[in-house]
């Protein structure tokens, strides 16, 4: 990413109020707990622009919605550190209000939509809530997180929510912020087949970020220890009722589409097997010039919109 | 003379008489009477019939005719129908292969909407879609007395890919009913607008259930705002059940209304879990989650839908300022759209790369271009290199080894330069010249440059008729009608 340093703000008096929301992510192969493959992605996004601005000219911040207090040297404790790692001093914890008084104190919790569903049986915790409450307290101007969470169901709703709840615009897929100007904010979107497209924002804005944008920095553990995790209870316990009720299972591996035999007589079998690959009917220029060729070539490529 | 009058004359020609004489000579290919014989029983004269319908209704076949001497000196029959008597048109018309008609299937007044809305990647259906249609056409027909209509919503350009009754292919993929919003604001991003058409969609025609294809940056996100909107209104229902790849139990209750008698399996977002859950009313599907349509056509009738106007009330907070120029050497091979690829044949490997350039195409090269030094290891296309996906793939220079063929198996377009027109390439190819790649791609670079400096002079008058369109009033509803 280029540095623009110019077109981004430099005001020290009201410095870009910058959110990245990260959650817990899951090791697939080992199971075990971790940071989070595209929150990362989403917070390394949030630190490139720190460090292409002006000293002082972004304040960014972390935030771990969760449904009860994180126990220092927990597993959550320790993945969620691997976001301290990457260079914050602090992540804040979103927990709800009244926290003694919570019976659901053991739950696993993490940022999504709904919680760890380990267990059907176990209470599910719905933290957009949380998120929205605090967001309108604290009133960033952008608000930056990954596309779907790891852990949970995952579903990728909760940057949806938050954005209709607040009412504020949500783009997908951003692999770069190219500048931040305090009213707008101008960013790279990725497109199916590494297509690139420019959009321009109103701030205050939602940004997820998916597997495309660019890979997040190691973690550096020293840092990770030295980082805080501050608790910050805002906004009132919702379960997810609808999601205590999903079945759970690991998943199946799904069957391969099987080849579909249509034909009706031994001739018809015996010729799709020995197929062999041909367009047939292809459109073939022989004893041309080399000019009527390329003209034709051209035609396709025009057809087909490939030519830009 | 008198003529004997025969009172039964009428019956006797209305009973089937057989002459065992005439029938043993028509048999018998060496009788001197035999072509008589055959003229007189109407089996042609010009040569034997091969198939006829014998007097107990079985079809006969004489094994004598339809034959033909193979280059090993033996009577072969063709089974094909290219040869014998049947194709020189003397016996039954011959086999035509003709473009099949699917029947035509028509839902007047249905008891249900399940809507869709493809993704239409390129303005075409992609498989993913044809595979969500499939789905939605099984909920519509789970019940043959209380029968649904699939109703497909498309954005944007589109191109065609069917027929005059089916511009789109719509019909043949399953759809009953269509709403297109034409309006080329939805060629690039417009989130918003489209949620709009949507959400009014959704208040208007209340479908049973929405399926969406998942994918990243088209029904994934359509589907995902859409539930979040409605969720945010109130209704629990619109909750999106995201990954889904599987429908349990009874088909015909989502028809009934009862969604909560079936059940949806979906994978969770790391993909290592199954989540099983009453079916809501908005489900993003997986590819190959059902079989696409085949045999049969939908009406795909385009509705006539009142201009909403929301798409152009919506407050212009996300602004797509066009796609931005990619190099197209740092896409991924496997995804990238265009690819020029390079193989023995070419000599002049700086002309290649300037053409690649002015195209815009990926680079790619074939395995013996990369052996002998000309290229990367990384831009190797075939089985050992890199499965290619490109929608056009231009092969210079390459004759198209088994391995090569198989890496280029899901390129939609593949156009061939090659000096031999024998080459397995050109069989493949859907466009091939046979002519010196070094020529062509001067030529097409030529072409090419003379063009864009032309072009550019154009560009700025150009501009003006495609400002007004987008900006003017006509609502994309109306335009919808005129499609129609």
């Amino acid at each position: 990413m280029k540095a623009d340093r110019s077109s981004v703000a430099q005001q020290a008096s009201a410095p870009l109020e910058v959110v990245s929301l990260v959650s817990l992510g899951q090791h697939p192969v080992s199971g075990r707990l971790r940071r989070a493959e595209q929150d990362a992605r989403a917070l390394e996004l949030c630190l490139a622009l720190e460090r292409q601005s002006a000293p002082g000219a972004v304040s960014l911040s972390a935030w771990h919605a969760s449904g009860s207090e994180i126990a220092p040297g927990s597993e959550q404790d320790q993945a969620l550190r691997g976001y301290l790692g990457m260079g914050l001093e602090s992540l804040t914890l979103v927990t709800p209000n009244a926290p003694g008084a919570d019976p659901l104190k053991t739950v696993d919790s993490s940022l999504k939509a709904v919680d760890s569903l380990k267990a059907a049986d176990q209470p599910v915790i719905d933290v957009w809530p949380l998120l929205v409450t605090r967001l309108k307290q604290a009133a960033p101007q952008l608000v930056v997180c990954g596309g779907q969470g790891e852990t949970g169901e995952g579903s990728g709703l909760l940057p949806h929510l938050l954005a209709e709840s607040l009412g504020w615009p949500l783009v997908e897929g951003i692999v770069a912020i190219e500048s931040c100007d305090g009213a707008h904010l101008t960013a790279l979107q990725a497109l199916p087949r590494g297509q690139r497209r420019r959009l321009r924002v109103k701030l205050p804005a939602l940004v997820s970020v998916d597997s495309a944008a660019s890979a997040a920095r190691q973690s550096a553990f020293a840092q990770a220890r030295r980082g805080e995790l501050s608790t910050l209870a805002s906004g009132e316990l919702v379960h997810d009722a609808q999601a205590e009720t999903f079945g759970v299972a690991p998943a199946r591996k799904r069957p391969k589409r099987l080849k579909r035999i249509k034909a009706t007589s031994a001739r018809d079998r015996f010729k799709a097997a020995a197929a062999k690959a041909e367009g047939g009917g292809g459109k073939r220029l022989e004893g041309v010039s080399a000019e009527e060729g390329a003209a034709e070539i051209l035609k396709l490529l025009r057809e087909e919109g490939v030519l830009r | 003379m008198t003529i004997p009058v025969d009172p039964h004359a009428s019956e006797r020609e209305s009973l089937p008489r057989r002459d065992p004489r005439l029938e043993q000579q028509a048999r018998n290919r060496l009788h001197p009477q035999h072509l008589i014989a055959l003229q007189a029983l109407g089996r042609g004269a010009a040569a034997p019939q091969e198939r006829w319908m014998g007097p107990q209704g079985v079809m006969r076949r004489d094994p004598h005719v339809g034959h033909f001497i193979a280059a090993n000196g033996r009577k072969r029959i063709d089974r094909s129908g290219r040869s014998g008597p049947a194709a020189a048109g003397a016996g039954q018309p011959a086999v035509v292969a003709k473009a099949r008609v699917l029947p035509l299937v028509e839902i007047a007044s249905p008891a249900f909407l399940i809507a869709v809305v493809p993704d239409m990647t390129g303005g075409r259906l992609s498989s993913h879609d044809r595979d969500v249609l499939g789905l939605a056409r099984q909920i519509a027909d789970a019940d043959p007395a209380h029968q649904g209509a699939v109703l497909a919503v498309t954005f944007g350009t589109l191109r065609e890919d069917g027929d005059a009754a089916d511009s789109v292919g719509l019909g043949a993929a399953g759809a009953d009913r269509w709403l297109h919003f034409a309006d080329t604001l939805h060629d690039g991003y417009a989130p918003l607008a489209q949620l709009a058409e949507l959400e009014a969609i959704d208040t208007r025609l209340a479908p049973r259930l929405w399926l969406l294809p998942e994918s990243r940056t088209g029904g994934g996100e359509r589907g995902r705002r859409l539930g979040a909107r409605l969720l945010c209104q109130g209704d629990a229902l619109a909750r999106p059940s995201g990954n889904a790849y599987q429908l349990d139990g009874e088909l015909a209750a989502i028809g009934r209304g009862e969604l909560a008698e079936v059940n949806v399996t979906g994978r969770s977002g790391n993909g290592q879990q199954d989540l099983t859950r009453p079916l809501t009313r908005i489900v993003l599907c997986e590819a190959e989650c059902a079989e696409p349509v085949e045999d049969v056509r939908h009406a795909a009738l385009p509705l006539e839908w009142e201009a909403a106007s929301t798409a152009h009330a919506v407050p212009d907070v996300i602004e797509d300022l066009g796609l931005v120029a990619v190099d197209p050497s740092a896409i991924a091979l496997g995804e990238a759209e265009f690819i020029l690829s390079a193989g023995n044949g070419i000599r002049d490997w700086d002309g290649f790369h300037r053409a690649a350039s002015l195209l815009g195409a990926t680079e790619g090269a074939s395995r013996v271009a990369v052996d002998d030094g000309f290229m990367p290891r990384a831009r190797q296309v075939g089985a050992t290199g890199t499965w290619v996906t490109a929608r056009v793939y231009v092969a210079v220079g390459i004759s198209g080894a088994i391995q090569h063929l198989q890496g280029i198996q899901r390129c939609d377009k593949v156009v061939a330069i090659n000096t031999d027109g024998g080459c397995d390439m050109v069989k493949r190819a859907d466009l091939s010249v046979i002519g010196d790649a070094g020529a062509i791609l001067a030529s097409l670079c030529q072409q090419l440059e003379a063009e864009r400096s032309a072009g550019s002079d154009a560009s700025v008058a150009g501009q003006v008729p495609a400002a007004a369109s987008a900006s003017s009033s006509t609502s994309s509803a109306t335009l919808a009608a005129d499609a129609a």
